[in-house]
């Protein structure tokens, strides 16, 4: 068997007295499309910033590509691969489209602190930017402020920013959030588009993205795992019946 | 017009501003234009690298006078040694030396003051402000104590074999370097630190997910701000021969903080105007005024009310209007709001000027004359005059501010729309 691309063992979060995250145990296979889904205040968001290096952990392990990540900050863990979006959108509203994606670009370019470099002369990381723009619909947005585009726009940005360093896995919290049904068609197919070959964990409510999207289904709920497993198995599950999807059709 | 042009033309006048203040009967120049000048360039050289801070990183520093100051005592300390030991190292290049010194010890404290961003890190950056200010106090063998440390510039050592006893070569010296490093500071915008630290300042949680660590980015810009910094603290170095703790304590700290943001920090150049603006007041109004500094507290209060985008932003707001031959609209509207504003300014003048010498000018045994006519301070009739005027000042401009909105409304709605024709 390969290692996992990503790795969650036993892991458990505490904020204050409160246990959020309550022995979340995970394997995320290469190249998988891996949702994780559960109803408001499950920890799914929580869980994301375990394994991005935003928060640290109370105990347990995370493994990246077999690498343990869980005490590094969370730009060493970009650095071994492993790029996030935010829920809330996250993107520096006062440069252009094309400069969010520049920056995006820096560091996966090797360009790291450089401050003897002029970017108008770095023809390759300028080519790319435009390519990736180009990817996302942008190009003609291209020297808008970011925090001028609309929200759809902002998202795709978003999503783009994540996918820009090359990372192999990417997570991906809520993308669709507060979209139009046609806004997120077009961002799902955006998605499957951009995360090609890369591994993808990602948060979602919308249930019909969810099915159409995952190769597998995680269902968290209250900071523990009651189901893992493919689309069918999730749906036809008892215990997510009852907790989770039940809930919702009731 | 291109931006290109503008700087040829601000340097071009940078160059030629001395000599149309020369005497020609005399040949002499004029000693108070030079050391205005040259005052300017260490202030534009002192707010620009602020703005490294403040505008291109979001960090809001309360101590960039202590790298200023810093250069300044080393820059004493190195003309001194090379004069007594002849040193080769010219005077050209001595600010490098002052910029090193500033870039060290900002080295030192950024290592500090950089962990932490945003209200803790404007904390740390008092604290360091406060430790330099007493430091100079403390340690006389380095700063000399509250009299400072005195320096001779005729070190007999240059590139050009200058000697720099006088005004004007200091003066062309401190612009050479005040080009120097600003281009510096142009280009440094255009790095991928530069742009990483806009991007921090934007979002730095995002940049961590970029592969960047937030705090190295503050870190290195602090530090280049810091000398920069120091290159202007050594150019105030040889200018006065004497540095004392004014050039490191507080007050030009909050200098600093007032030009670039009077000038505008959003806009690469906005802190050069600002640095013009203030040194002009300073040096000037302070001759015709006690109260030049309620001046300046007013207009930075006005500026972060009404246009916290500073000079360069208000400017920045014309350029689609001119771009699209829009202005001729604006000259009616603004002559409108030039007489109200003329009342506004005379009538609170009146009132500061009165209060001023009421108080200080009296102690001092000054009189207030105006046009030769001596004014009574004590009695009704300026005081009423003056408030009469900014009260009614203050309303007619609040009318016809309102009209000339309408105006600039219409016209960049309709410049949004397209349909406005030139």
């Amino acid at each position: 068997m390969t290692t996992p691309a990503l790795s969650l063992r036993d892991i458990r979060k505490s904020f204050g007295a409160t246990e959020i995250i309550r022995g979340v145990t995970l394997d995320i296979a290469q190249g998988e499309r891996h949702c994780i889904i559960g109803p408001n205040g499950a920890g799914k968001t929580t869980c994301f910033n375990l394994v991005s290096g935003r928060f640290p952990i109370s105990s347990g392990e995370i493994h990246l590509n077999g690498e343990r990540i869980d005490q590094l900050p969370p730009h060493k863990i970009n650095r071994k691969g492993l790029s996030r979006s935010f829920q809330i959108t996250s993107i520096f509203h006062r440069m252009s489209v094309f400069e969010n994606l520049r920056c995006a670009l820096l560091w996966s370019s090797g360009y790291k602190y450089a401050f003897w470099s002029p970017l108008w002369r770095q023809k390759a990381l300028n080519e790319s930017a435009e390519k990736l723009m180009e990817d996302l619909n942008l190009s003609a947005r291209r020297d808008v402020r970011a925090g001028l585009l609309s929200y759809a726009e902002q998202r795709s940005l978003e999503i783009g920013m994540t996918i820009a360093g090359g990372a192999s896995v990417i997570l991906l919290d809520e993308p669709t959030a507060g979209m139009s049904n046609t806004e997120t068609d077009h961002t799902i197919a955006l998605i499957r588009r951009v995360t090609q070959g890369k591994t993808l964990l990602m948060v979602e409510h919308d249930m019909k993205v969810v099915f159409d999207l995952a190769d597998t289904i995680t269902v968290l709920v209250y900071g523990q795992v009651i189901a893992s497993g493919s689309p069918a198995d999730v749906r036809n599950s008892r215990a997510v019946q009852e907790a989770y999807l039940g809930a919702l059709e009731a | 017009m291109k931006t290109r042009t503008l700087w040829i033309i601000a340097i071009v006048v940078a160059i030629a501003l001395p000599w149309l203040f020369y005497n020609w009967e005399t040949h002499r120049h004029s000693g108070f234009v030079i050391s205005m000048l040259s005052q300017m360039g260490m202030m534009i050289i002192l707010a620009l690298s602020y703005n490294m801070l403040l505008g291109q990183a979001g960090l809001f520093s309360l101590c960039h006078a202590t790298f200023f100051g810093f250069g300044g005592y080393a820059t004493a300390h190195l003309l001194t040694a090379i004069g007594k030991d002849d040193l080769p190292i010219p005077m050209e290049i001595v600010p490098l030396a002052s910029g090193l010194a500033g870039g060290a010890l900002a080295v030192f404290f950024g290592y500090m003051a950089t962990k932490q961003r945003a209200t803790a890190f404007a904390m740390i950056t008092l604290g360091i402000s406060e430790l330099g200010t007493v430091s100079a106090l403390m340690f006389h063998h380095f700063y000399g104590g509250e009299g400072g440390i005195t320096t001779d510039r005729m070190i007999d050592s240059s590139l050009f074999g200058l000697t720099y006893a006088s005004g004007l070569q200091v003066y062309y010296l401190i612009l050479a370097w005040t080009l120097i490093a600003t281009a510096a500071m142009l280009f440094l915008t255009l790095t991928p630190l530069g742009r990483m630290a806009n991007a921090t300042r934007d979002n730095f949680e995002r940049t961590q997910f970029m592969g960047y660590d937030p705090r190295m980015v503050r870190f290195l810009q602090f530090s280049l701000a810091g000398f920069f910094a120091g290159i202007g603290g050594g150019l105030y170095a040889i200018t006065y021969e004497i540095v004392t703790f004014d050039a490191l304590a507080a007050p030009l700290s909050a200098n600093a903080l007032l030009m670039a943001y009077i000038g505008g920090t959003g806009i690469f150049a906005g802190p050069i105007l600002g640095a013009i603006l203030i040194t002009l007041l300073q040096s000037w109004v302070s001759l015709l005024s006690n109260s030049w500094l309620v001046y300046v507290g007013v207009m930075f209060i006005g500026m972060v009310i009404f246009a916290p985008e500073g000079l360069a932003g208000i400017l920045m707001a014309h350029k689609p209007l001119h771009e699209r031959g829009q202005m001729r609209r604006l000259i009616g509207p603004y002559l409108r709001l030039l007489p109200c504003s003329v009342a506004v300014a005379f009538g609170f003048v009146g009132i500061v000027e009165l209060t001023s010498f009421l108080t200080i000018g009296l102690a001092q045994g000054k009189k207030l004359t105006i046009g030769g006519t001596n004014i009574d301070v004590h009695t009704m009739l300026p005081w009423g005059i003056s408030v009469a005027c900014f009260l009614l000042g203050a309303l007619w401009l609040r009318f016809e501010a309102a009209g000339f909105r309408r105006v600039w409304d219409q016209i960049t709605t309709e410049l949004k729309a397209g349909v406005a024709k030139p």
